[in-house]
């Protein structure tokens, strides 16, 4: 008798009296690689229709409200940082965008597509943020026109680089032997201090290239200058010829440019000549460089 | 008297050889630990310095690491990968984790992700207690450079940095070389954010796994795929978290999961220095495009695949300077250990099972126990 009461404790506490793990409710969820195949399929051909509906209708170019952190608004912002590089860049000031933080797109009868943002840029060199607030026109049509940018920013020269850049302008006028530099960054990303500011000077000058060439399927960055060399002039600009390599984000192609510009303090950057290279094959000759 | 004398000088000879042996395998273990120890992970290598590397971390490493060649690139090179693994002490099926890098050339920091990932865990795994259960649960499966063909080519001079393709010759009528290998996966091939130009740096080849090194992944992950829980490949630039499908009009059927793991991703991420990681489909954020790895691994059935594209957003894009390895290396590192983590603990994470069982087990023999005296000794 004692023995079956026994056993029967026994047999109560080892189904009771230990902790049940959790596992139970999670069932097939928790075994992604085990789950039922009929089971799964059905919920996820479901799923899969409902969202197809949703990504058709984001898909049907972005208009209205834009989500920020989609390609539309962000390619949108990447216009403005060119504007605004072409307008206030300088070799001690690069505008990078920080964050879009509102967006709005609608056609434009006949004349292309006009995108509105607030966002917010970063300067480079000091780290300060400025908040600004655009209006994009892509241009539609049969030529490939430039979009038209107006931007109005809080405080775009709020970080004095005045003397920075007379500093710099007097040591290159002044100088007998012309700047000649060559692939900044270099391939570990180095730039050497000194060269910086004609790093920055060089991204400035493609500005005015990359607003020309963007439109709405395209992201520009700088990838790198293949060489930066300056010439000798009879007037109070310095001058440059450059040739610079321009990543496009959505081709993935890095496309060459050859760039004739002018700088000083008082007048900033002024594009002489621009002129795409071409598309260099294997077999071809690289440009010379030098 | 002369059989004890060559006898003697026999076993006298198999001592110095044995221990000769033993001496060297051992010094080039120590040898392999200190090469590790002492190897720059914050530099970008050479293909030739990461295959030294792999041996050393392997040699250095035994019961962690192993390696495996899976195959070989267009010009013959070996695609080689480290496997990551502890014993499981239960003895079941290992699940498989599979990390990718250098898919594209350029993409520096990814190649210099994968060694920094394998060092993290080589060097924390004992003193890591849940790093450990992890390891005796899964096997992770890292393969520092995946396009060996291109990424030597980018440091072949200074014009060639920025190459993206593998090295495969020209086709026929053409003289550009290379096929984006990111575009040949077989996941809705040639649909769309790809060309048909071999010149094009999006070229898509000839046809779905035609490239060795794309074919090379699939085979291998392939013969793993009811095994593996998690597909991480590793691009720059951009700072952003991509989920599946870069067709614009085909979605996972764990959506909803990829984008809250993705996010919680990306939150671990932030908080290491400050940078954001955007998180989203490629037709979302990026661009649209088919034929990617990350595309093909969620088609065949795995339940999570990203493709990260790390530091920076534009101002040095592929050339990240390598003072930023470090810091882009370590908030990766807390975004795929997220991912991983969270893929573990949903597939074992009954993983106090084993000790419960032993529990319950213990827990029967003790009560059985006092049932035992509480009876007799009521009876007595």
């Amino acid at each position: 008798m004692s023995l079956r009461i026994i056993v029967l404790l026994a047999v109560l506490t080892g189904t009771i009296g230990s902790p049940r793990p959790e596992a139970d409710s999670a069932d097939m969820k928790a075994h992604p690689n085990s789950v039922p195949e009929t089971a799964e399929k059905t919920k996820s051909f479901v799923q899969q229709e409902v969202l197809v509906v949703e990504k058709a209708e984001e898909n049907v170019m972005a208009t209205g409200e834009l989500n920020v952190n989609h390609y539309p608004a962000r390619r949108a912002a990447q216009v403005v940082q060119h504007y605004l590089n072409t307008r206030y860049g300088s070799p001690y000031r690069l505008l990078q965008v920080d964050k879009v933080h509102r967006g709005n797109a609608e056609d434009v009868a006949d004349s292309g597509r006009k995108y509105k943002l607030e966002i917010s840029v970063m300067d480079f060199i000091s780290n300060i943020t400025d908040k600004c607030s655009a209006e994009i026109l892509f241009p539609r049509g049969e030529q490939q026109r430039s979009p038209q940018v107006q931007a109005l920013c809080e405080e775009p020269l709020k970080i004095n680089t005045k003397a920075q850049e007379e500093a710099l302008y007097q040591q290159y006028k002044m100088n007998s032997s012309l700047l000649s530099a060559q692939y900044l960054p270099d391939s570990y990303g180095h730039i050497e201090p000194d060269m910086k500011p004609f790093w920055h000077l060089s991204i400035v000058a493609a500005s005015f290239i990359m607003l020309n060439e963007s439109s709405e399927d395209t992201l520009y960055n700088v990838a790198q200058v293949a060489n930066i060399t300056q010439l000798a002039t009879e007037n109070d600009q310095l001058k440059f010829d450059c040739h610079v390599l321009l990543h496009e984000m959505v081709s993935q192609e890095i496309i060459h440019w050859k760039l004739l510009f002018t700088w000083s303090p008082p007048d900033g950057v002024k594009v002489l000549q621009m002129e795409q290279l071409p598309h260099r094959h294997e077999g071809e000759k690289p440009p010379n460089t030098n | 008297m002369e059989t004890k004398t060559i006898t003697v000088w026999i076993l006298g000879l198999f001592q110095l050889i044995l221990s000769s042996v033993l001496e060297t395998s051992n010094s080039s273990f120590v040898e392999s630990l200190e090469s590790t120890q002492s190897y720059d992970y914050s530099k970008y290598h050479s293909m030739d310095e990461i295959y030294r590397w792999m041996q050393d971390v392997e040699r250095g490493n035994p019961e962690l690491v192993s390696s495996a060649v899976y195959g070989h690139t267009y010009e013959g090179r070996n695609i080689t990968l480290l496997k990551l693994g502890l014993e499981d002490p239960e003895g079941r099926e290992k699940k498989v984790i599979w990390v990718d890098c250098g898919i594209h050339a350029r993409e520096w920091i990814a190649p210099a992700f994968c060694q920094w990932f394998v060092k993290e865990i080589v060097n924390s795994y004992k003193t890591n207690k849940k790093l450990e259960q992890m390891l005796q649960n899964l096997d992770v499966y890292v393969t520092p450079v995946i396009n060996v063909d291109g990424y030597i080519f980018t440091w072949a001079n200074d014009s060639t940095r920025l190459w993206r393709k593998s090295r495969s010759t020209p086709p026929a009528g053409s003289s550009c070389y290379g096929v984006d290998l990111n575009r040949n996966f077989n996941a809705n091939w040639g649909m769309v954010g790809v060309s048909f130009d071999s010149c094009a740096n999006n070229y898509g080849g000839k046809s779905p796994g035609s490239e060795p090194e794309a074919k090379a992944v699939m085979d291998f992950v392939g013969r793993m795929v009811n095994q593996t829980l998690c597909f991480l490949t590793i691009h720059s630039a951009g700072q952003l978290i991509l989920m599946p499908y870069g067709h614009p009009e085909i979605s996972a059927p764990n959506y909803d999961e990829l984008v809250s793991v993705g996010e919680a991703a990306a939150v671990k991420m932030k908080k290491v220095h400050g940078m954001g990681y955007t998180v989203g489909t490629s037709p979302q954020i990026l661009y649209p495009n088919t034929g990617s790895s990350r595309d093909w691994a969620r088609l065949i059935g795995i339940p999570f695949s990203y493709t990260f594209e790390l530091r920076d957003k534009g101002e040095f894009s592929h050339l990240l300077p390598e003072e930023q390895i470090q810091p882009a290396c370590e908030e990766a590192y807390a975004g795929a250990l997220s991912i991983i983590t969270y893929v573990h603990e949903k597939t074992f994470n009954s993983s106090t099972l084993p000790n419960a069982s032993v529990f319950r087990v213990a827990m029967m023999i003790w009560s059985t126990v006092m049932a035992v005296s509480l009876t007799t000794g009521v009876m007595m």
